[in-house]
Formats: C-alpha cells, structure tokens, sequence
C-alpha cells in the first residue's frame, strides 16, 4: 500500500481511538478535578457501559440500531446510578481523602470486575453495530459505523463543553472545582455536587464504551486499557482541563495509531509513556491545567 | 511437677461457653482444612487427588469453564466405573487466574497444602512454561492440556506431560500439505505475540517450505491488541493465504475488521479455531469468516460420521450437535480443545494402574509408567481418535480436522493421518533424574 493511503488509514484508525479516549478520559478528568478523587475504578465502569449494552441489545429484538440506541441511553443511566450508589457508600464515607479514596476505588475495581465475571461470564459478547456500511475507497474499505463514533463522540464533547460553561449546573460545578469551602460558604451543596459529578464521569466512560461495543465486544477485562490511557491522556492534557483532556485524546490516539501502523504498537505505547514522564518533569500540571494554588 | 499456674488443675479451669465454641471452631477449621486426612483405613479407600489448575479468571476463563466440566464428566464416568485401582477421584480446583505467577504458587499449593496426587489441568502456553518449575521442584507429575510445543520441546522437566492433546508443530507440519495444496502458496502468518504464537512462527515456515509454498509476511499483534485495521496494510498485496491464529476476546474484532478492510477481495483464510472457542460462528460479524478453514482438535459441530464413542463422549460433556451447551445454544464450548481434558484422565488412569500407584510416595513409578506408554486406541476413553504416545518427550501424537465454515456450520473436509505429524524428538526427558 501507498504512503498516502496508508497515512489515511493510520489517521481514521487513530481518530476513532481519540473519540472514545476523549469521552472516557474526560469522566476520569471530571472526577479528579472537582473531587480531587484519582478514580481507578474508571475502566470498570466503562466496562459495565459495554457489558450492559450487550444485555440490552439483546434483551430488545428488531432492527439493531433499536437495541443499540437503547443501550445507548439506559447503559449509561444504570452505570451512573451504581457509580453515585457508590460513592454514597463509599467514597463520602472516607470524607473524599485522597489516599483513602485511590484505595477504595482499587476495591471497586475488583468487585466490579468479579461481578463481572460471575454474572456476566468470561466470554467475549458482540454487539450488532446500529448499521453496517462499508465505505468503499480506492485503496481499503472502511467501516462506516467507526466514522460516526467519532461524529458522536465530537458532539458528545461539545455538549459537555456547553453544560460546563453555560448551565447553572456547570458554574457549580465549576465553583466546586475552584474552591470547594468557598462554594458550601455560597450555599452551593457540595456534597450533592460531588455525588452527580461521579455518576456523570462514569456515565461518560459508560458512553464511550456503548460506542466502541460494535467493534470491540463486551469483556469483564475490558476496562484496563482505557484506564491506563485515559491517565496518559488525564495527566497529558492536564487534570481538570477539558480542553487538555480532548487535545491530549486527539495526541495520544493520532500517534498510537500513525505509530503503530508505521513502527510497531508497542513503540507507540513507549512514546505515549515517555510523553507522560516528560510532561510530569516539565510541565507537572499538564499542558493545559492551571498549577496548583 | 511445679504447676504454679494451675494450668493442669481441672478444678481451676472453667470450661467458659466462649472457650468451647472456639474449640469447636478450631476443630471443624482442622476438619474443612486441605490436607487433613479424614480416611483412617490407610489409603486403600481414600479418594485419589487431581489437584485441577484451571483458568478461572483472567483471558483463559471461557477454555476454564469448559475444561472444568469435561474434567467432572470424565471424572464421573470414571469413577462410576469403579474409580482408579479401586479408589474414586477427588478433583480439587484452584484458579491460575492465567497467569504464570499465580499458576506455579497454585502448582506449589497442591504440593504442600492439598498434598495431591498429581496435578491436570490448565491451557495457556504461558502458564504451562510458569507453572513447570514449580512441578518439577516438587516432584509433582504435572499433566497439562495445552497444545504449545513446550513439553515436547524437552526444555521443561521430566514431571510434566502432554499425553491428550497433539502440540502446534505436529499439528502444523501435518496440516501445511493440505494448506499448499488447497488454499494458496503465498501465505501471511498473522500470531499473537507471545510463546504459543511463535510455535506458529517457527514451525509454519519449514513446514509450507517442504510443500513448495512460503510464508511471505509475518505479523504479530500483542495479545491484548483490541483493534486490528492498523496491521492490515502489513499484509502484502499477493497473499493468497491469510494464516491466522489468535487467541483471547479480540478475535470477533479480528475477523470483523478483516472484513470490511478487504470486502470480497479477501485472500483465502486459515486459521486455528483457538482464535473462536466458545464464540458462536454465526456472530454478528463473522459472515466474511463463510467458505474459510479451520484446524480443529475436536470437531465442533456432529459430524455424519462421528463414531460411537465420540456421541457418547459429547453427551457425557453435556454438549450439542452444534457443540454449545444442552439446552443453552448460546453458551458455545471449547470443544477443539477439552476433549484433551477428557483424554488425559483416562491416560493417568492407565498410568496409575500401571505403576500400581497407591500414594504420592509412587509419583516416580507414575512417570516411568507414564512414560512407557506407546499408543490410545480410539474409543470411549479416546474419542477424539487414536494416538501415539512419545515416552521421550512426554507427547501424544494425533490426528487433525480441516473443517470449512458452511451455512454457519463447520464441516471436517480433511482429516491427517498419525504419521503427518510425526518429527524428530528434540531431547529424552527420560535422561533426567526422577
């Protein structure tokens, strides 16, 4: 194959990778910025958003699109109800403190795992894309469904982005984020704030990986790769920064896939890290975030 | 005798309710506990004790699950028929979580703390080269299910054992004659990259050579790879042959972007069925998988001419014609390889009768008996087919199934013969010491 396609390919590959990298890091980014709380549990809740999307598609016959736009909107809504379950349970219970809570999630992560496992089952589950087009270019065919994640997922963004900075509900959350005894001095419920934002970041992870599903079937181990990327990509762009997080996803997601198809994926993996240890020794606040008051 | 503090006067202790409860305690946690030895006629009637390394959890848990209840099946059949040397078998299970790690701490607690027999059981290439050290340190015969080259190779020890299930190089040399002559000489080798695929990379290339094709491109993908478009331009345009083997919850993504990535220009494919155990072939997906081959251990699907044994071995597993679960057609089996769970009991039964085994102070005579045996006929102790048995390197030696996808089914289109297979032994296990 020609270097022109070949670049095109590595590009759309790596696209794909960013959109759901974008969604599932800003969840991780979200939490951490306004709770302060490093959420390891975060790829297991964008595994039960894709475990959950392959009971519901099943669960509802018909064309598939309806399964899947199903899955689409009740996924995402169960997996934030268990998320703010648990942080009512768990993490206010610790009074948020940051050692405590790293530890706490590392618990969820397993009984969310093992959970997993007993009721969902080791096997890898498909999921059937809401439709299956193939685009047909000169040089290789694509899937058309892989396009539009990226479509979805930019509008997800976006969305985001208008709630964080034009609703009543992203100024508090904003204020939270800026200083949190301030904002309970204003009256501003805290703790209730704390709770929502911990469901929205898992609902986003949920998404991401309701969106993925079709390509990537459902799988109890399927939440540590987007874990350990959506930090690269958290600590990249800087915590707490949604600009940084969609920059950094776009930068991670561009190389991984450029690299990994010229080079070879583990090279990729290497150069991503290597930024990371890069980005702490230079710019410890990411490239985006503000440094610490 | 001094006593000060009164510990053996009887009229100063007062037997508290707390301090009863926990004596009872203490003696049901001794009775629960592993190892305790509840048989007190000797070991004439005690049970015999398979310590079971399954993969429970981590990727291997779906071969895990079925392995299991081949094993309980066999274990049954056996048992009903009277046991080994008159005595039933216990099958104590621990999760290797597949992991190699895991799999040797597991390999050492059957050794000291379940003091078992032997120990069976596990698939994983990784966990098998894990695990070994652990079994031959504890002279612990060690009787794996695996189908990597690792045992026959002779560079593990003179415990361990693959006597049911034929490894990757014989199964490739026996298999590259029908591959040159049916499906392409110009092959691309697609692998996962870690010991059970570099068997495939090094042992496919001399094997097509000596049929006049050749493997034209290499390509390894890391097992936890999830997406796949990425190595496709790797592939060169005049492959005839794409040759795959993957393992782990990827494959359905595999075989889907394959798909779309080529259309109907696709090359021919072949590919291990490792990469779709207990995955349904009729997924959403897998329709570009139509009219390609696989090599199966054991057919997945009721072929017309399956043997009587082999029906009866089927309904003993409790599998389907479609070779899923009765009465759950979505729970689909591993069925190329567990049929080596089943096989293998029935060796160690034979080995153990042989060796006159009565206890762990036999387990050297158990290797020696192991080791001298030379052929399984094929029947209800061996359904997946006759075999030969290589003391020397620890190895069975079998026949493989060409199976072509078909209306959604998988039909054997060839069978190998024994001889196909066969190779020089690399090493003499029975050099080592015991």
């Amino acid at each position: 194959m020609h270097f022109g396609p070949h670049l095109l390919l590595a590009a759309l590959e790596g696209l794909v990778t960013s959109a759901v990298l974008a969604l599932t890091a800003l969840g991780l980014s979200l939490v951490f910025g306004v709770m302060r709380v490093v959420n390891v549990a975060h790829g297991e809740f964008f595994m039960l958003g894709a475990v959950l999307a392959w009971a519901i598609s099943t669960a509802i016959s018909g064309h598939p699109a309806l399964g899947f736009l199903a899955a689409l909107v009740i996924a995402p809504l169960i997996v934030g109800a268990i998320a703010l379950v648990a942080e009512r349970l768990v993490l206010r219970r610790l009074n948020y403190n940051p050692e405590a809570t790293i530890v706490a999630t590392i618990g969820m992560l397993y009984i969310i795992q093992q959970l997993a496992l007993s009721f969902y089952g080791p096997e890898a589950r498909p999921v059937e894309p809401p439709f299956s087009y193939r685009i047909l270019l000169p040089w290789f065919g694509y899937s058309g469904y892989k396009l539009s994640i990226i479509a979805a997922s930019a509008l997800l963004l976006i969305a985001t982005w208008l709630v964080l900075t034009r609703t009543r509900i992203g100024l508090i959350m904003r204020a939270t984020q800026y200083d949190s005894e301030t904002a309970q001095a204003f009256g501003i419920p805290v703790d209730r704030v704390y709770g929502g934002v911990f469901a929205l970041g898992a609902m986003l992870a949920a998404i991401a990986a309701v969106l993925i599903v079709p390509i990537s079937q459902a799988h109890y181990l399927m939440g540590q790769d987007p874990l350990l990327l959506s930090f690269i990509v958290v600590i990249i762009g800087g915590l707490g920064s949604l600009r940084g997080t969609v920059v950094a996803a776009v930068l991670i997601g561009l190389s991984d896939g450029i690299i990994s198809m010229f080079f070879s994926p583990t090279l990729a993996k290497i150069i991503a890290t290597l930024l990371v240890a890069m980005v702490l020794v230079f710019r410890p606040q990411g490239l985006f975030g503000t440094a610490s008051r | 005798m001094a006593d000060k503090n009164g510990f053996f006067d009887l009229s100063k202790t007062t037997l508290t309710r707390r301090t009863a409860l926990k004596g009872l305690a203490a003696g049901a946690g001794l009775a629960v506990a592993p190892g305790f030895v509840r048989y007190s006629q000797a070991q004439s009637s005690a049970p015999i004790k398979i310590g079971f390394q399954s993969h429970r959890t981590g990727i291997g848990a779906a071969y895990g699950r079925w392995y299991e209840k081949t094993t309980a099946a066999a274990v049954k059949a056996i048992n009903a028929a009277g046991g080994i040397n008159g005595r039933q078998i216990e099958v104590i299970i621990e999760d290797d979580g597949t992991d190699p790690g895991r799999g040797a701490e597991v390999v050492g607690k059957f050794a000291t703390q379940h003091k078992t027999d032997i120990v069976f059981g596990t698939l994983f290439s990784h966990v098998v080269i894990g695990s070994a050290p652990a079994a031959g340190e504890n002279k612990m015969p060690y009787f794996v299910v695996s189908e990597g080259h690792h045992v026959a190779s002779t560079k593990l020890n003179r415990y361990v054992f693959q006597p049911g299930i034929t490894d990757v190089k014989s199964q490739i040399q026996s298999m590259a004659p029908w591959i040159a002559a049916n499906a392409g000489k110009k092959v691309t080798q697609i692998f996962p990259d870690f010991a059970f695929g570099y068997d495939h990379r090094d042992y496919l290339p001399p094997a097509l050579k000596a049929q006049g094709a050749e493997v034209i491109a290499q390509i390894a993908i890391p097992p936890t790879e999830s997406s796949f478009t990425k190595y496709f331009p790797q592939i060169p345009p005049e492959t005839e042959v794409i040759y795959h083997v993957m393992v782990g919850p990827a494959v359905l993504t595999f075989v889907k972007e394959l798909g779309e990535f080529y259309g109907s220009n696709l090359p021919q494919l072949f590919g291990f069925m490792d990469s779709l155990e207990a995955t349904d072939i009729n997924s959403p997906g897998l329709e570009f998988l139509d009219g390609s081959h696989f090599w199966e251990g054991s057919p997945r699907y009721a072929q017309a001419d399956d043997s009587a044994a082999q029906k009866a071995y089927r309904a003993a597993v409790g599998i389907d014609d479609n070779g899923a679960a009765v009465g759950d057609p979505k729970d689909v089996s591993t069925a190329s390889h567990m049929f080596g769970c089943w096989e293998t009991l029935y060796v160690v039964k034979k080995a153990m009768e042989d060796a006159g085994y009565k206890g762990p102070e036999d387990r050297a005579k158990l290797v020696e008996a192991t080791e001298a045996l030379t052929a399984f006929a094929e029947g209800p102790e061996h359904p997946q087919g006759p075999k030969t048995f290589n003391g020397k390197i620890h190895q069975c030696f079998g026949i493989q199934n060409i199976s072509k996808v078909e209306g959604g089914k998988l039909k054997v289109v060839h069978k190998t013969k024994i001889e196909d297979g066969l190779y020089e032994p690399e090493g003499d296990y029975t050099t080592q010491a015991l």
